[in-house]
């Protein structure tokens, strides 16, 4: 019975955070775009427009539930649900410190994978059901989208996989520390075991996971539909895109969806790649400070401050970036990245047998 | 895949990363420039187009772009020293004032500048909706009484209070000098038979 509870909290939790992560992020993106384009962004509501993400949610929450004569009411309705629910049921296999995770799976890393592509089929439903041009086209072009860069995000996830040797996110982030039992080559050259820090990350042990990430964030701006990849929003093409019809809470949940989603893509990012909850602190001759900032809070810490950076550079390449074409992007993810992701679980292989044996 | 190919493909590659880094390194140093505000709001100073770095949002009721002394902006009628001549009216390009005047059957004062004041101004209305800001009217104006003020953002909810209202007769003070002026045409008349 006990552990009921707290499934239930570990779940109403992780939503908490996420939807004050959302009411955060939604501030901070409308903040950088003003400051990046000379402006200010939202000033009045509250001190320096501090609660202007929480004005509009309470705006939405109060809109009634619209939906088209044409609609298909069942699929319509369901779609944000779906597009939310695939994007949350991801966070359940993702470490937040040491000993600290909600589910333990030693699949992690393919359910989380699996479950993110569930949200192609939300949209594709939010697209159909709505009965309208736009967001038919904005739902096609999105699935198009999130089923083709799912192939390079996945090769260049599996070129960690295979220097890893495991799927479990856990496991994963504890060869990139110091709380490891086994030999970490910085470079494959110097065992840093025991100086852990940024040393010991992924990318760092096998530098051609450098441009695997590279790759990975590409990919994964791409699966969030995010600018230079918002081809499925188009606001100057196809008013919204898929969520065109939607308004009140319904149009919140995408939104929350695609803020969850970012977050999530960010932190897989950092689990695999960038050490996860270890510290970038290495240990210096008698200055243990790896050794001082590893542990239960810190890992919390160091994960949500790594994964909240790459969120906002994911920011800050939205208002930098013009979109792409639709043609661009096909040709950018079959003809550039699966190539050199490819590429990458090449060196992988060559690197598991000739520099890891 | 040729070779040559793929060396196209990859320095193609190369010239977008290298792109994309140019341009985030540009939105990044706005992004930090936006700690400070534009230093200087008012272009008549030498070194406005100097001071160009950082937020150019003026946050408006808080803050405001110094105007020009001579801009043309509503207007005002100090209505004391109108002699209502009705030059103004006749001067407006787009007939946005409309005056209507009494005979006064003596000299009424004088204007601040030692104007005769013979009329009664009945009515002195301008429409501000209809008003293009040319400021022929102050220029014609014998008096200065009509000016171009420094006020450009009153709004209102209803058109019809964009009709500015200057004259202060009330309707007895009008009908009062209606009947003193017919009283006055008729002695005149009854006076020009008589001779």
């Amino acid at each position: 019975m006990e552990f009921y509870i707290i499934y239930i909290l570990v779940a109403v939790l992780l939503f908490g955070f996420l939807a004050g992560f959302t009411l955060f992020a939604v501030y901070a993106e409308r903040k950088i775009a003003g400051f990046v384009q000379d402006r200010l962004g939202p000033m009045e509501t509250g001190k320096f427009g501090s609660l202007q993400t929480i004005a509009d949610i309470l705006k939405l929450l109060q809109k009634e539930f619209i939906s088209p004569a044409q609609a298909d009411k069942i699929l319509f309705a369901a779609a944000p649900v779906l597009v939310f629910v695939a994007v949350y049921l991801g966070f359940a296999a993702m470490p937040w410190g040491p000993d600290l995770i909600p589910a333990a799976l030693n699949l992690g890393l393919f359910y989380i994978i699996a479950i993110i592509s569930v949200e192609a089929i939300g949209v594709l439903m939010a697209g159909w059901g709505s009965n309208n041009k736009f967001a038919l086209l904005g739902a096609l072009r999105s699935v198009a989208q999130l089923v083709s860069y799912e192939i390079p995000a996945g090769l260049a996830l599996i070129s960690v996989v295979m220097i890893t040797q495991t799927l479990d996110m856990q496991e994963v982030t504890l060869h990139q520390g110091i709380l490891s039992d086994q030999r970490q080559l910085f470079l494959g050259l110097w065992d840093v075991q025991a100086i852990g820090g940024f040393l010991a990350w992924n990318v760092f042990q096998a530098p051609h996971l450098i441009l695997a990430y590279v790759v990975y964030f590409i990919a994964s701006l791409a699966e969030c539909n995010r600018a230079p990849f918002d081809i499925p929003e188009a606001e100057s093409e196809l008013v919204s895109g898929y969520h065109t019809e939607y308004g009140g809470l319904r149009f919140a949940f995408f939104f929350l969806a695609e803020y969850c989603l970012m977050f999530l893509v960010s932190m897989i990012g950092v689990v695999l790649f960038l050490g996860g909850w270890n510290t970038p602190l290495p240990n210096i001759g008698a200055w243990k400070l790896a050794v001082w900032t590893t542990g239960m809070g810190w890992g919390i810490f160091w994960v949500l401050t790594k994964t909240l950076v790459i969120v906002g550079v994911q920011i800050l390449i939205r208002w930098t970036l013009p979109r792409l074409r639709v043609d661009q992007l096909m040709s950018l993810c079959w003809k550039v990245l699966t190539p050199l992701a490819f590429l990458c679980m090449a060196i992988s292989g060559i690197w598991r047998i000739l520099v890891m044996a | 895949m040729s070779i040559l190919s793929t060396i196209k493909m990859f320095k193609k590659t190369l010239h977008a990363f290298t792109t994309a880094l140019k341009g985030l390194s540009l939105t990044f140093r706005h992004l930090f420039a936006a700690r400070t505000a534009r230093k200087e709001l008012d272009i008549k100073q030498e070194d406005y187009f100097q001071l160009q770095e950082g937020v150019t949002t003026i946050q408006y009721p808080k803050q405001a772009i110094p105007i020009p002394e001579v801009a043309r902006y509503q207007l005002d009628v100090e209505i004391d020293d109108c002699i209502v001549c009705d030059l103004c009216a006749k001067a407006c390009p787009v007939d946005c004032i409309s005056i209507e005047s009494i005979k006064a059957t003596e000299a009424i004062g004088k204007t601040s500048d030692g104007s005769v004041k013979r009329l009664y101004a009945a009515n002195f209305e301008i429409d501000m909706a209809k008003c293009m800001y040319c400021g022929l009217c102050t220029v014609v104006c014998p008096t200065e009484c009509i000016t171009m003020t420094d006020k450009y953002d009153r709004s209102f909810p209803q058109l019809s209070e964009l009709v500015y209202q200057f004259a202060e007769m009330s309707e007895a003070e009008i009908a009062e000098k209606r009947a003193a002026l017919e009283r006055a045409q008729a002695e005149k008349e009854a006076a020009k038979r008589k001779a």
